[in-house]
């Protein structure tokens, strides 16, 4: 039984082949999908994605954005995917300090969007850091 | 007949000429190669996209979206992307055809590129706005762009907003095209789209579309963009590449015939010095 999945940025396709189950970051919790799940829309938020792929976890830093699930098939859109090797450790901690600096000086009539696109890179660039830590000790 | 010196100061100022545009073409090519490596690296993001909205749009009826809202009126609002420089070929001429072609002339114009924001502006169009876009196109300039057309959509000042762009079919081949942006139109067509017809909505329907529908509205921004760059650049390398081709052409065409008038002068010289030679015999 396989399950077809796509993880694609707008950079670049990330990764396209069938799978034994998936684990996505959904926004209320992880998301455990195997074939044959019920068709499934859901927002995603900055945080680490496994698949079982050729008997063996592949685990990616995802960004926010979101899933489509149905019975054969996952298709993840997301602003980024970085393997463990992938994340550069400083500038992910330049990122969020960045970002962090203009949250700062925004004043009280800021717009929503911006705050909420800073706010994604801080989790996300958090996510990545979290993660290479993590498989680091 | 063309004296000697003409000739020579034609063949010259054509050289020159000929490396000026030789120049451009190099920085075309160079620039082309990147902006097409963006315009192809987002394809595959669109077209999943375009295939997720078109899976969910049955459920659409349930839960609107004001990005999603169908209005009576036709107050339309076009965002036309042309290019800031001209030497491009006949890229920006095609464009502005098909805008009035494609488009209402009562319509308002946001602008991206010099070029059709001051033919726009001699037809005495209401221009809204114009945008300067970096080159790589960066993503935060389309969600600056975004949501300035999003703002005046949802406030009500217009019922219809449009793209006018150049799409990027290959180096050869760019095609300008007109497509509506808002109110957002779920895709048909889309091939791979899976035959589930049911979804689930987590955490719920209207933060689902909440996201995906603003997300989709830059994107297709952004998209616009980089493939407006793409076909600027390979337009401009291809119509550089002719004016150097055809410098050359003229360059030799100039050379054949001034060692011509060359050979005709030496041999009237020739002529002159042997007649004076036989004549002091």
């Amino acid at each position: 039984m396989a399950l077809q999945l796509d993880i694609v940025t707008p950079e670049k396709k990330i990764f396209s082949d069938t799978v034994e189950n998936v684990y996505l970051p959904g926004a209320d919790g992880e998301l455990g999908i195997l074939p044959e799940h019920a068709g499934l829309v859901t927002a995603l938020k900055a945080g680490e994605l496994h698949y079982q792929y050729q008997g063996s976890r592949v685990t990616l830093a995802i960004g926010s954005g979101f899933a489509e699930v149905s019975q054969k098939k996952v298709v993840v859109l997301t602003d980024s995917a970085l393997g463990e090797a992938e994340i550069d450790e400083a500038a992910a901690e330049a990122a969020i300090k960045r970002a962090e600096e203009q949250l700062a000086s925004m004043g009280h009539d800021a717009d929503a969007e911006d705050i909420a696109h800073l706010q994604s890179i801080i989790a996300q660039a958090a996510a990545a850091l979290h993660f290479k830590r993590r498989t680091r000790h | 007949m063309a004296n000697l010196r003409d000739i020579r100061r034609r063949i010259k100022s054509v050289k020159n000429t000929a490396q000026i545009t030789r120049a451009m073409q190099l920085v075309a090519a160079a620039k082309m190669k990147k902006a097409q490596d963006q315009a192809l690296a987002g394809r595959d993001y669109a077209q999943q996209l375009n295939g997720v909205l078109q899976d969910i749009s049955e459920q659409f009826a349930e839960a609107t979206h004001p990005l999603l809202e169908k209005r009576e009126g036709n107050r339309e609002l076009v965002l036309v992307i042309s290019t800031d420089k001209g030497l491009c070929g006949p890229l920006n001429t095609n464009l502005a055809r098909k805008l009035r072609d494609q488009t209402s002339p009562e319509a308002d114009y946001v602008t991206i590129g010099r070029k059709l924001r001051i033919t726009l502006e001699k037809l005495s169009r209401h221009i809204v706005a114009d945008f300067t876009i970096k080159d790589p196109v960066p993503f935060a300039d389309a969600r600056a762009v975004a949501k300035l057309v999003s703002k005046l959509f949802l406030e009500g000042k217009y019922d219809k907003v449009s793209i006018a762009y150049t799409k990027f079919v290959n180096t050869l081949s760019q095609q300008p095209e007109v497509v509506q942006l808002l109110p957002v139109e779920t895709p048909t067509g889309y091939a791979d789209a899976t035959d589930t017809n049911e979804f689930l909505f987590e955490p719920s329907t209207e933060d689902v579309l909440g996201a995906i529908l603003p997300l989709y509205v830059n994107f297709k921004v952004f998209q616009a963009l980089v493939d407006a760059r793409a076909s600027e650049h390979s337009a401009r390398m291809v119509a550089m590449k002719a004016a150097t081709d055809n410098a050359k052409k003229f360059i030799k065409e100039l050379t054949l015939e001034y060692n011509k008038l060359r050979q005709s002068a030496i041999t009237a010289e020739l002529l002159e010095i042997t007649t004076a030679m036989k004549a002091m015999e």
